[in-house]
């Protein structure tokens, strides 16, 4: 779409327009540089590792931390508790989150005005870390699969996302044309509002998924049992607080490697919690991009 | 079918002058408008808008009884291929409403339905809504409500409302104990800091973005900038904590490379608010940006166009027509930062303290956590955290109010 520019541009704007890119580039290589450099000492050997010998490419390629990470049996039950975590609470989510922003986009909806005014009330003020504690534990959900699903069932700020959507996209002659062929709300809403809502359906997966994916401050108050945690506190406890215990290490007789492998298993670690959101991430940017707009210029 | 039915009807169609049209309206139509006659007499301007749309209507609707159809959720009889709208153009739901309460809603005709009824019909859509406000009522209200253990002397057999009743006396054993003024320091240092460097940040890098014509260059830069917010708080602490490691990571090599000794960076408690601040940079940039640079493709085409035929540089054109194109978006995620000022991250401090660095690193939620949770001393915490949340919700109705005053730009 480029239009030929008639006036030729004078030096300063060369200068300037150097500048943005120079600006650019280093941001691009500050933030790609980390990245780069976790996934490629993943890749090295524990040795190339703990010299400090990685600087861009691996060094002394092997999957020893990788090897490392499949064969312990608390990363593997983390791994499929996150997923199982994902999986319901994603699906928990997103039902509740069109139950309630589809009624709530119908000008027809009484007391519409005053759910809203409830729901903002919430992002605005809140009882508290302990209240929201004490009420978990009187339902008797603490430690249980349930304390990482329910408490976190909807984001109100995603409720707001999906009702801007509707209002926005669903024509409202195409809900009088259905009610006038005897189509039920249920049926509407089944049969045309969700197929026409994929986009943001999309974005609602994925940011309800990063979300369950990424958080550990609910397991860290409401779970004790070990088979519970999700990958997030395992990765915690490994990486932040360095506690690797006997089972951990498969050949533990290797005691010179297991410092080396220990740190290498850090970085391979890394990689292996991060690589499933950063995966789907190029396939819906489309639409990420797009649910961001939408929930934050009109909501 | 006989022929003159047809003509019949044709003609009536034909007719749609008020004249031929009452001619034809059944008796109780012509009650009604009769009394809504005496209602334009009697009532004020609106009212007898109201009143003489509503007899066309009557009107309209008495010649025809057919098929129910739908006007703005009134349920009413007409014409279901012609919408009311054509043939009474300034009829809305305002009107229909005075009307209504005039007393036209026992002609049978037109049955204008009240509230419940428009209930009934839409029972399914309140059936859907009572899950999710379930769950809003729970998760969120009944915490909001047990929030007044920060009064009480809270015991865990006795409930939220059972507990001794102490007024005060967790808030003043708050602002008297010794950490008090640590914490806020702490916090507000945290907090402020972000806000000077993380909130403008995303701006400057859209603002860069834009002025990119190359299109793959842009779109490589946003992909990558984007990434990070994936990674979740964990892994990103940990590779802080990597990185920074005197004996792992590259940045003590780049140290050593300078000449300099090793430094243990998370050891040392003045540089923590500097190792968070810009580590969430380092994440929320390229996030930050998007919305932004979807503010900055709303501009106007033509005010380049202006620009560049008044001789105007690009940095001008930067500084008259991006920044202030973008600047509604900025106004309203500010007020939403600084409502959020006294929540630092808990997460992410959390994970970061260890225990050399915490006198600058222990902040109100981290605080919070620690008494209340892990040394289950609820009402205490309880207050510190309700503390929290009032300064935070006075914050933003004062910012908010500011921003209206100065800019037009509000929450509400």
């Amino acid at each position: 779409m480029n239009k030929p520019v008639a006036v030729k541009e004078s030096m300063g704007d060369k200068l300037f327009l150097f500048l943005v890119y120079a600006f650019l580039l280093f941001i691009l290589i500050i933030v790609l540089y980390p990245l780069i450099y976790i996934v490629s000492s993943s890749f090295s050997s524990p040795q190339a590792v703990i010299s400090g010998r990685v600087w861009l490419f691996p060094v002394e390629p092997s999957l020893a931390g990788y090897k490392a990470i499949f064969s312990n049996p608390q990363i593997l039950t983390g791994y499929a508790n996150s997923l199982f975590y994902t999986f319901f609470g994603v699906l928990i989510n997103v039902s509740m989150t069109v139950m309630l922003a589809y009624p709530l986009s119908k000008s027809t909806f009484l007391g519409r005005n005053f759910i809203m005014v409830i729901l903002v009330i919430t992002m605005m003020f809140s009882g508290g870390l302990i209240p929201y504690y004490l009420t978990v534990k009187m339902l008797g959900i603490l430690d249980t699969r349930w304390a990482m699903l329910l408490p976190g069932a909807l984001a109100v700020w995603q409720v707001i996302i999906a009702r801007t959507f509707f209002q926005s996209t669903i024509p409202k002659e195409l809900g009088e044309a259905a009610e006038l062929d005897g189509c039920s709300d249920f049926g509407f809403l089944w049969r045309i509002v969700l197929p026409l809502s994929k986009p943001i359906l999309a974005v609602l997966v994925l940011l309800y998924a990063v979300g369950h994916w990424n958080a550990y401050f609910d397991a860290l108050i409401f779970l004790k049992s070990q088979e519970l945690f999700p990958l997030q506190i395992i990765l915690r406890n490994i990486l932040i607080l360095n506690s690797i215990d006997a089972s951990m290490m498969v050949d533990a007789n290797q005691m010179a490697a297991m410092q080396g492998l220990r740190d290498l298993l850090k970085f391979s670690l890394i990689v292996v919690a991060t690589v499933p959101v950063l995966a789907i991430y190029p396939f819906v940017q489309k639409y990420f991009v797009q649910g961001i707009m939408i929930g934050s210029l009109k909501g | 079918m006989p022929r003159g039915a047809t003509e019949r009807q044709i003609g009536i169609r034909q007719s749609r002058s008020r004249s031929s049209i009452r001619h034809t309206a059944p008796a109780a139509a012509r009650q009604n408008i009769e009394r809504q006659r005496k209602v334009v007499r009697s009532g004020n301007r609106l009212e007898k808008q109201a009143a003489a749309e509503i007899r066309l209507l009557v009107e309209y609707c008495s010649l025809t009884p057919s098929s129910p159809f739908h006007y703005r959720g009134y349920q009413t009889s007409s014409y279901p291929e012609r919408k009311w709208s054509t043939i009474i153009p300034s009829i809305g739901g305002l009107e229909v409403k005075k009307a209504g309460r005039i007393g036209l809603g026992e002609n049978r005709m037109v049955r204008l339905k009240g509230p419940a009824r428009k209930m009934k019909r839409h029972w399914q859509l309140y059936l859907l809504v009572l899950l999710p406000l379930a769950y809003i009522v729970i998760f969120k209200y009944i915490p909001m409500y047990g929030a007044q253990i920060a009064f009480r002397d809270f015991s865990p057999v006795r409930g939220f409302t059972g507990s001794e009743w102490v007024g005060l006396k967790n808030f003043s054993d708050f602002f008297n104990s010794p950490n008090f003024w640590l914490l806020i320091k702490n916090t507000l240092i945290i907090s402020v800091y972000s806000l000077l460097i993380v909130f403008p940040a995303p701006i400057i890098l859209a603002l860069a973005l834009n002025e990119i014509r190359n299109a793959r260059f842009k779109k490589t830069v946003q992909m990558v900038t984007f990434a990070p917010y994936f990674i979740s708080t964990v892994v990103m602490v940990s590779m802080i904590i990597l990185f920074l490691s005197p004996r792992l990571g590259f940045v003590d090599s780049i140290v050593k490379f300078l000449g300099m000794e090793s430094i243990n960076f998370m050891g040392i408690p003045d540089f923590f608010s500097s190792i968070f601040v810009w580590s969430n940079v380092w994440q929320g940039i390229g996030y930050g940006a998007v919305i932004y640079l979807a503010a900055l493709a709303g501009v106007n085409p033509d005010l380049y166009e202006a620009a560049k035929v008044d001789g105007a540089s690009r940095f001008q054109k930067v500084l008259h027509i991006d920044i202030p194109g973008i600047m509604p978006a900025a106004i309203i995620l500010l007020i939403l930062n600084v409502g959020q000022i006294m929540n630092v991250g808990f997460e992410k401090i959390y994970l970061m303290q260890n225990p050399l660095n915490t006198s600058t690193s222990e902040v109100i939620s981290t605080y919070v956590y620690k008494i209340g949770l892990l040394g289950a001393n609820f009402s205490f915490s309880a207050a510190v955290d309700l503390f929290n949340s009032v300064i935070n919700l006075i914050l933003l109705l004062a910012v908010n109010y500011f921003a209206r005053r100065i800019s037009d730009n509000s929450l509400w």
